[in-house]
């Protein structure tokens, strides 16, 4: 081997060689491997990349393409105890700001850097999936919500003297976030159980059924229950499934996609607590019907602490014979999951990025075609459904199409989970079936004050009062389950600004419109915001929005521009009283005083024409 | 199933077969879509989407998007054209493109793209004026950022062609950039023998080659003398010859 000319020394290397080899220097394990580096050695220097990329037989450049990809891996290293603090909107407006401060104060450090001593890091995060508990921080893998500067301070105290974040949660949450593998503050918050996933229910019941009838079976039932996926497209389940099990290969694989990302939804995080079994049981089932041998449960990086739960879960199906060889007995049939960590990364929700991910790679979307069922996780047919859509699919396998068929609409049947936060009294998770309208559901929530809803987090649609009839489902307002309430008090262009930044930061910069168009965007709300635009600029806005909508490459970029586009069009006072006339014939987006500073400092003098009193100099 | 069907362009019946990206039918047919990151000899990735156009309705990228029996492709169409155009502008804004100043003027592909699209006047976008430090580390080679536009095309020629992956992408978002693998690129074993340093490879002024500045004269260089088409002729040009 080569010698590594910016090794300082033995014991860094031999940190990173044992991680590697924990991974058999698996070149598609470089996401586990940079994961347990940054978890060991809180930072992968760039003479710890040059290991791993000696180990894995890549070059070191590579493996910073990878490393500064992801918000959760780091080049510098980084305080033994992260703390991540939630900067979501709703987070925000429920002052965790104010927390940010308490921390920066208490431990000494600014937000994006380390204490002076290095025991501390301070970060903000765009979204922790904890809106229904906001503000909430992340300490190292441990959640904590509903802070307050008290409950703050309190954590604070503890931590200088050395406690473990574990530790410090002061009471647990109801169901299985007491649970030992648990044992976090977050509480479920389940306002509403529906008949299908929140209901008292027997998980395995829908795949033990599907062991019994024939794989085509299976895909007819999902069929005829018109089973749609449930992160947001709405793709029909079955006619994935069927692609892929059609798509002649060596081996198939099944992905859980528990990453779980657009702001202001959290529900997989309920489903992934209380119904694992289920999730799993899905994922088996999917199995069973395109003949895979292997599953993935991609979990994102906020959920870490959800992991030793679900580690324990598939161990204890492998040992009742629900999961590994020859499963319920059935010889022939062998299946196994793993869990692959997120490390931060929003664009990792879509289905190619996700699996690019999965193979160690930047998470940037994958050319299509082919799509994933057709050559997806190294290359082979790979079925990817959001966490809600296996669960459904074992339900749809207990009880049947027509059962589900019944529930909600024509083109969206079954239940739905809505993740509702915001200004409304019962911020939670709601079983409903699809079709419920609007107003129904914040008559649910209690939000009497509602005079904006953000349905489908900001990649989804800003919609106004007169709009409260319509309904929750794909014909009318698709979501993935984001339901954000914000009422007259919240400055609707605050949020725009917000979430665009939110784009920027998480756009992956694979194509062109979505990594430039977005800050442009951005930059034009901003001048709206300070009362610098006048009439043109509004189509300056829908023109731009529009070409990055038409031209990005993936989901991402077709929709950055929605909140953009969805206040405009329901909320143009919001707009039009910022708008500035320009009857001076200069755009008001001009100040041609400050256009003048750098010309005044320069030359040393002033403007003979804009200043006034010039003669007095 | 024959191998080869016809298409559409732009009205123009075209013959395509099987497997064929709609660029690589259009380029065997005479008929130019503009394109900055697809270049002859490497993997079309699809990330400039200078590309586009709309296949039965949809707009997807020429150079990764599979020609399909039949369909009907627009090329030159008005809004075609204003997302090529928006998104030239893009690029032009995104990076730092001094053309009076810079070598690759009169050769350069983003320079000539924009003539060709139209854009001769200052554009509404505002500037981003990155400030990345200049590479001049190496012997032969200059590596200025901050006027890529991340084509990727040198990191796809030396990762293929090259075997030797001296280039990849690092960041995300708005700070994604063209990283070397080293320190810098002295530190690296990059040769002007390589494919990545080819003039052909960087479309704009970003890879400079040390001692050949302006060896051709300005007004004498390859898109002084004529519009980008790559020796392939546009559908309009093309019927009136």
């Amino acid at each position: 081997m080569p010698d590594n000319p910016y090794s300082n020394g033995g014991k860094m290397e031999k940190s990173v060689v044992s991680v590697c080899q924990r991974y058999a220097n698996d070149r598609t394990r470089l996401l586990d491997i940079l994961l347990d580096i940054q978890h060991e050695l809180k930072g992968i220097t760039p003479a710890a990349m040059e290991v791993v990329a000696q180990r894995t037989g890549i070059t070191r450049v590579e493996v910073e393409g990878v490393v500064s990809f992801y918000a959760f891996l780091s080049s510098e290293i980084k305080g033994e105890r992260m703390i991540r603090v939630c900067d979501d909107i709703i987070d925000r407006q429920k002052g965790g700001r104010e927390i940010a401060q308490i921390f920066a104060q208490e431990l000494g450090v600014a937000v994006g850097g380390n204490s002076a001593d290095g025991r501390f890091s301070l970060e903000y995060t765009p979204f922790l999936g904890m809106s229904d508990q906001a503000p909430s921080v992340m300490i190292n893998d441990t959640i904590f919500t509903a802070l307050t500067r008290e409950k703050a301070r309190r954590i604070c105290s503890r931590l200088r003297e050395g406690a473990e974040p574990a530790d410090l949660v002061e009471r647990y949450g109801d169901g299985n976030n007491a649970h030992l593998l648990i044992r976090s503050e977050v509480t479920n918050n389940i306002r509403h159980a529906g008949e299908v996933l929140l209901n008292t229910l027997d998980a395995n019941a829908g795949l033990i059924r599907s062991l019994g009838s024939q794989p085509q079976a299976i895909l007819d039932e999902l069929d005829k229950a018109g089973l749609a996926g449930r992160g947001g497209a709405g793709f029909p389940t079955g006619r994935k499934w069927r692609v892929a099990a059609d798509t002649r290969a060596d081996r198939s694989y099944i992905i859980c996609n528990a990453d779980e990302g657009e702001p202001g939804t959290f529900k997989d995080r309920v489903l992934l607590t209380e119904r694992a079994d289920l999730m799993i049981a899905g994922m088996t089932v999917a199995a069973y019907s395109v003949n895979s041998t292997a599953g993935i449960i991609y979990l994102r990086a906020e959920y870490a602490y959800l992991r030793p739960w679900l580690k324990s879960v598939l161990q204890h199906r492998r040992e009742q014979g629900l999961l590994g060889r020859a499963i319920l007995g059935r010889e022939g049939f062998d299946f196994d999951i793993r869990i692959q960590m997120g490390a931060g990364a929003y664009i990792c929700g879509e289905e190619s990025a996700l699996i690019s991910s999965c193979e160690g790679l930047r998470g940037e979307p994958k050319n299509r075609p082919p799509f994933p069922v057709e050559a997806g996780y190294l290359g082979y047919p790979t079925i990817v459904d959001n966490v809600e859509t296996f669960c459904c699919a074992a339900r749809i396998m207990e009880l049947g199409s027509a059962w589900f068929g019944s529930i909600g609409t024509g083109r969206s049947t079954g239940t739905k989970l809505f993740s509702v936060s915001g200004d409304c009294t019962y911020p939670g998770v709601y079983e409903l079936p699809f079709g419920t309208s609007v107003q129904q559901l914040l008559k649910q929530v209690d939000a009497p004050d509602a005079a904006a809803l953000l349905v489908g987090g900001p990649s989804g649609q800003m919609i106004n009062m007169s709009q409260f009839e319509r309904r929750l489902c794909l014909e009318d307002l698709p979501t993935g389950g984001s339901v954000m309430v914000f009422s007259k008090r919240r400055n609707l262009l605050e949020i725009v600004d917000q979430y665009l930044q939110f784009f920027i930061d998480e756009s992956c910069g694979y194509c062109t419109p979505c990594r430039v168009g977005n800050v442009f965007l951005k930059k034009r709300i901003e001048k709206v915001r300070k009362g610098l635009c006048e009439l043109e600029d509004m189509d300056y806005l829908k023109e731009l929005g529009r070409t990055i909508a038409m031209t990005s490459r993936c989901g991402l970029g077709h929709t950055s521009p929605n909140l953009v586009l969805s206040t405009m069009q329901n909320f143009p006072l919001v707009y039009a009283v910022l708008l500035k006339e320009h009857g001076d014939g200069l755009q008001a987006s001009f100040d041609i005083q400050s256009a003048l500073e750098e010309s005044r400092r320069l030359a040393k003098r002033r403007s003979m024409i804009y200043d006034p009193n010039y003669d007095e100099a | 199933m024959s191998d080869s069907f016809k298409f559409e362009i732009d009205g123009v019946e075209v013959l395509a077969r099987r497997g064929q990206s709609i660029m690589q039918a259009a380029d065997e047919a005479g008929i130019y879509i503009p394109r900055l990151c697809d270049v002859e000899g490497l993997e079309p990735q699809g990330s400039c989407r200078v590309c586009v156009v709309k296949q039965n309705g949809r707009v997807v990228s020429a150079c990764t998007q599979p020609v399909i029996e039949g369909s009907i492709v627009e090329n030159e169409s008005e809004e075609i054209l204003g997302y090529r155009r928006d998104l030239v502008r893009m690029l032009y804004h995104e990076g730092n493109h001094l053309c009076p100043i810079c070598e690759a003027s009169g050769r350069c592909e983003l320079q000539a793209m924009g003539y060709r699209l139209g854009i001769t006047q200052a554009t509404k976008y505002p500037y981003l004026q990155p400030v990345r430090p200049v590479d001049a580390s190496h012997p032969d080679i200059v590596l200025d950022t901050n006027r890529c536009i991340l084509c990727g095309r040198c990191i796809r020629a030396s990762r293929d062609i090259d075997k030797k992956h001296v280039f990849e992408y690092v960041g995300r978002g708005i700070r994604k950039r063209v990283g070397v693998n080293g320190y810098n690129l002295a530190d690296t074993d990059i040769a002007l023998s390589d494919r990545a340093i080819d003039l052909a490879t960087c479309p704009v002024g970003c890879i400079i080659q040390k001692g050949r500045g302006f060896f051709a004269p300005i007004g004498e260089r390859q898109f002084d003398k004529r519009p980008i088409t790559l020796g392939i002729l546009p559908v309009k040009e093309r019927s009136e010859q």
